[in-house]
């Protein structure tokens, strides 16, 4: 059924027909109307979860750690600061094989403050072991939610997911989402089935340290766990086109890539844009596409390789930057793309919430034509002075 | 419960100290409180010296996660045991480190919550598993490797945090205090935090032979001290209210301080007897505040 609406309160619809048992939040904006809507659900037995009002972040994370590795399935959200506060608890879940799944509603890490929207925070645990799934617009966040759980509980993964979708430009937008049943929510994601859980009646120890001749066993495991993502997402995609018709397949997604000369490749909301300006310029005669990133961990390092292997120049629409290096994303395609001749161009773009018009992508597609890259797009003049 | 029925909830084979008073702590809280227990630790010598992978002396199921969160990790637990319709007991496990400091925001946040789980902090008096360093439980003088006494110091500056009374005062339904010199008082407490809704706290002194300098034989000997000079007072409060005090013939502070490394400075070259009056007034605090004096009859 289509339906008019916010997009934090879409995706907690569909949150709350996953079925959590155990939610524990905190309040950051541009979070909070996610759990508040949870909240009102549980408070109205419309779902029937424990839900727990921590102190913290820390303490959010902590909870569903707990609560998941004692065999209910959990949800939290959060965003920045929020998201650095848990970082110990990220490392912990995904090393602990616990199937937790969070929305991360994308915002800018302080200092300065900023509650606006870039992709630094959910970025920069790229190697916290999480699986990180990027939304274009609400439909795609509430669609990704159901494929987290499906994905991160498979026994053959056992890891946590980001759910990722951009702050204000997603979370506060409405728009019309095609919202499903709890029927066929059902029929897609079955209850929670632990691989393991805390059991008085068969007892485990879970979270014990290593030495040096176990440690590197662990994080090769991890490793291979999110490797194998990189097939089971396409099929849990492909079983959710099968239900519902939108088609999740694909680690990423080309638009008019056939016959580009620049590619731009980028991920999340400006994925929206980056497709109308994509239109303006291939009417102009340009030939330009676009690689989206949906699943930024696992790297779809083949599928990107595939895709881009016949463009002229890559434009890569970073919205971070590892500070002293690069754009995460575009030292990720620069990899992929090792050994071949296409030039890779990084563009850090739209940080701390600024906009990004159409005319903006025209002008990074003009700049990688120029052989200009490797910089901040649009910086106030003052600055080069 | 027997000896070797206790061993299969927290066995024999590992890595403590000898005459560590954690080690038996242990044990001593898995016997009173059976194998329908989940234990959360946090990170600190019982997390290390219990479970290094592939082995485990915990025959309970048995989870640790991070150093601050185990009140956070146990909330979480004691969310899903409820939905899911479980009884089992849930018993966060945490040194003072990480329960007075880095710990105190979870600790704080789970109590005033009001989950139904007992956390047991074995209190040994500073950061032990790193090498001694002061906690906000270091006592008064003890001399620590982050607060050592010197030439213009005198060790730790300042008084044990009254942690017990700040959890009483999150409306707790249970505290209480107790000492490994005292296992059966221990056990019995236990058994009543367990068995009592809502969460409950434990403090029990864990004095630790390595970090205080005693050899391991006497730990429980210490431990017996410390209650015997009021340093240490065993109690329970039920509802905000104390309705139990360990009473004592009260020995001199120095019986206590004497025999242990972290106060030798107190006694060298000669009696320190302006700081040892102060830690006596400590200890004289103490018995007033909860009446622990026996007087005997003349």
């Amino acid at each position: 059924m289509l339906e008019i609406t916010e997009g934090s309160l879409a995706v907690a619809e569909a949150v709350g027909k996953c079925r959590p048992q155990v939610i524990a939040a905190y309040p950051i904006t541009p979070q909070t109307h996610i759990v508040e809507a949870l909240a009102e659900m549980v408070a109205n037995c419309e779902i029937d979860a424990e839900y727990i009002t921590v102190e913290s972040e820390f303490s959010a994370l902590s909870a569903c750690l707990g609560a998941s590795a004692a065999g209910s399935r959990v949800y939290s959200a959060t965003t920045s600061q929020g998201l650095a506060l848990m970082f110990e608890v990220c490392f912990n879940c995904a090393g602990m094989r616990l199937p937790v799944v969070m929305s991360i509603v994308n915002r800018a890490m302080g200092a300065p403050l900023s509650i606006w929207n870039d992709q630094q925070d959910s970025v920069s645990l790229r190697d916290s072991g999480w699986l990180q799934l990027y939304a274009e617009d609400n439909q795609e966040a509430t669609d990704l939610h159901y494929l987290a759980y499906k994905v991160s509980e498979d026994h053959r993964i056992l890891l946590p997911s980001f759910v990722c979708f951009d702050g204000f430009i997603l979370s506060h937008t409405y728009e019309p989402v095609d919202t499903i049943s709890q029927e066929q929510a059902d029929s897609y994601l079955p209850p929670f089935k632990p691989f393991q859980r805390l059991d008085a009646a068969d007892p485990i120890s879970f979270g014990l340290f290593a030495a040096p001749d176990y440690y590197t066993e662990f994080r090769y495991e991890i490793d291979q766990a999110a490797k194998r993502a990189l097939s089971v997402i396409p099929k849990a995609g492909k079983e959710f086109a099968e239900l519902f018709g939108r088609d999740y397949s694909g680690l990423v997604e080309g638009y008019r890539l056939e016959d580009a000369d620049c590619a731009l490749v980028a991920m999340g909301s400006i994925c929206g844009t980056v497709k109308d300006a994509i239109d303006e310029m291939r009417d102009a005669g340009k030939k330009v596409g676009l690689l989206k990133i949906r699943t930024f961990r696992p790297f779809p390092s083949d599928e990107v390789k595939k895709a881009l292997s016949g463009v002229g120049r890559v434009a890569v629409l970073d919205k971070n930057i590892s500070l002293g290096s690069k754009g995460a994303m575009a030292l990720e395609v620069r990899d992929a793309l090792y050994g071949s001749q296409i030039p890779v161009y990084d563009y850090i773009i739209a940080l701390g919430g600024r906009d990004v018009r159409k005319k903006d992508i025209a002008r990074v597609v003009s700049l990688a034509e120029e052989g200009k890259g490797d910089l901040f797009y649009g910086l106030r003049e003052e600055v080069l002075q | 419960m027997n000896d070797e029925a206790a061993c299969v909830l927290f066995d024999s084979g590992h890595r403590a100290c000898g005459g560590c008073a954690a080690a038996m702590a242990a044990r001593l809280i898995l016997d009173a409180a059976g194998k329908d227990t989940i234990v959360v630790s946090s990170t600190g010598c019982m997390e290390v010296f219990s479970t290094p992978y592939p082995e485990t002396a915990w025959g309970v199921p048995w989870i640790h996660s991070l150093f601050e969160n185990n009140s956070a990790v146990a909330s979480g637990v004691v969310a899903s045991l409820k939905k899911q319709g479980r009884k089992e007991k849930v018993i966060a496990l945490g040194g003072d480190g990480a329960t007075f400091d880095i710990g105190m925001l979870c600790l704080s946040g789970a109590f005033e919550r009001g989950h139904d789980f007992t956390y047991i902090c074995y209190d040994n008096e500073a950061y032990m598993n790193t090498g001694i360093q002061r906690s906000g439980a270091t006592p008064y003088d003890a001399s620590t490797t982050t607060s050592p006494a010197g030439s213009c110091s005198f060790g730790n500056s300042r008084p044990k945090k009254d942690l017990p009374m700040i959890l009483a005062a999150h409306g707790a339904p249970y505290v209480a205090t107790a000492s490994i010199a005292y296992p059966p008082d221990f056990k019995k407490k236990v058994e009543k935090a367990v068995n009592t809704p809502g969460p409950c706290y434990i403090q029990v002194h864990a004095p630790c032979c390595t970090g205080w300098g005693f050899e391991g034989e006497k730990t429980v000997a210490i431990g017996k001290l410390a209650i015997e000079t009021g340093l240490w007072v065993n109690y329970e409060m039920e509802n905000g209210v104390v309705t139990k005090v360990k009473k004592v013939v009260r020995k001199p502070v120095d019986d206590y301080l004497v025999g242990q490394k972290r106060f030798r400075h107190l006694f060298k070259p000669k009696r320190n007897d302006a700081e040892i009056a102060k830690i006596q007034a400590l200890a004289d605090r103490n018995a007033v505040k909860f009446g622990i004096d026996i007087t005997l009859k003349k």
